[in-house]
């Protein structure tokens, strides 16, 4: 796992087509989310990420902040 | 939250994962657009006035003045549009159009992130009893200028639409 940067992310977005999940529960997702994210907040990873994300892509999540 | 994130996708057999750990905040002081329900106006970006003038430090008072009317505020900005100061029409007042604006400039002005909440800025305004406040991205790069009558406005908007 690696840790990266805003320049990082939009890196992986634009040329590796990464997968961008927003890790949060639903109702702070709907609110505001970075474009082109999907949400499965984090106590529903281990039922959903295999259905909805693909393993031999790169995957990107995120939180609201470092906390 | 997202390290856990990452760490449970890893278990799960995801060879390449990556944690943005600044997150959404960070994303958000930047000044780059996210979706979902929350109207852009709700966040002092939304109404950020970018047309604000700007100078530079090596510019003279005769450069600006004219600059200033109707906003009676420049930004003094570097070549990089990072902000380094104000000044104002007040501060100008009537000296030498020869003098430059680094001489006469009020140095590190408060600013705020563009994420910041109408309702949020308004309140401390009116608490400081200051009539405007610099919008800047995280880097430290001019967005814009609010005024304080500009947030009256969208906080009356939106009452009225929540009522």
């Amino acid at each position: 796992m690696n840790n990266i940067d805003r320049q990082q992310l939009q890196r992986l977005l634009s040329e590796e087509h990464a997968q961008l999940v927003e890790v949060l529960p639903a109702p702070e997702y709907d609110e505001a989310h970075l474009p082109g994210a999907l949400n499965i907040p984090l106590e529903q990873l281990g039922s959903q990420a295999l259905p909805r994300l693909d393993r031999d892509r790169p995957v990107v999540v995120y939180c609201y902040d470092t906390q | 939250m997202s390290p856990r994130a990452a760490w449970r996708l890893e278990s799960l057999g995801f060879r390449r994962v990556y944690d943005y750990v600044a997150g959404k905040a960070d994303w958000m002081a930047s000044g780059l657009p996210v979706d979902g329900s929350t109207s852009p106006s709700t966040r002092i970006a939304g109404i950020a006035r970018p047309s604000v003038p700007r100078c530079h430090l090596d510019e003279t008072i005769g450069d600006v003045r004219g600059r200033i009317e109707g906003w009676e505020i420049c930004v003094v900005v570097n070549h990089e549009n990072v902000v380094l100061g104000v000044v104002t029409a007040k501060s100008v007042g009537t000296l030498d159009d020869a003098q430059r604006i680094d001489t006469v400039m009020r140095e590190g002005p408060s600013t705020f992130r563009p994420d910041v909440a109408v309702a949020e800025l308004a309140a401390h305004l009116r608490e400081r009893k200051v009539r405007r406040a610099l919008v800047t991205r995280s880097d430290g790069t001019l967005i814009g200028l609010v005024r304080a009558a500009d947030l009256s406005q969208e906080s009356q908007l939106a009452e009225r639409s929540r009522g």
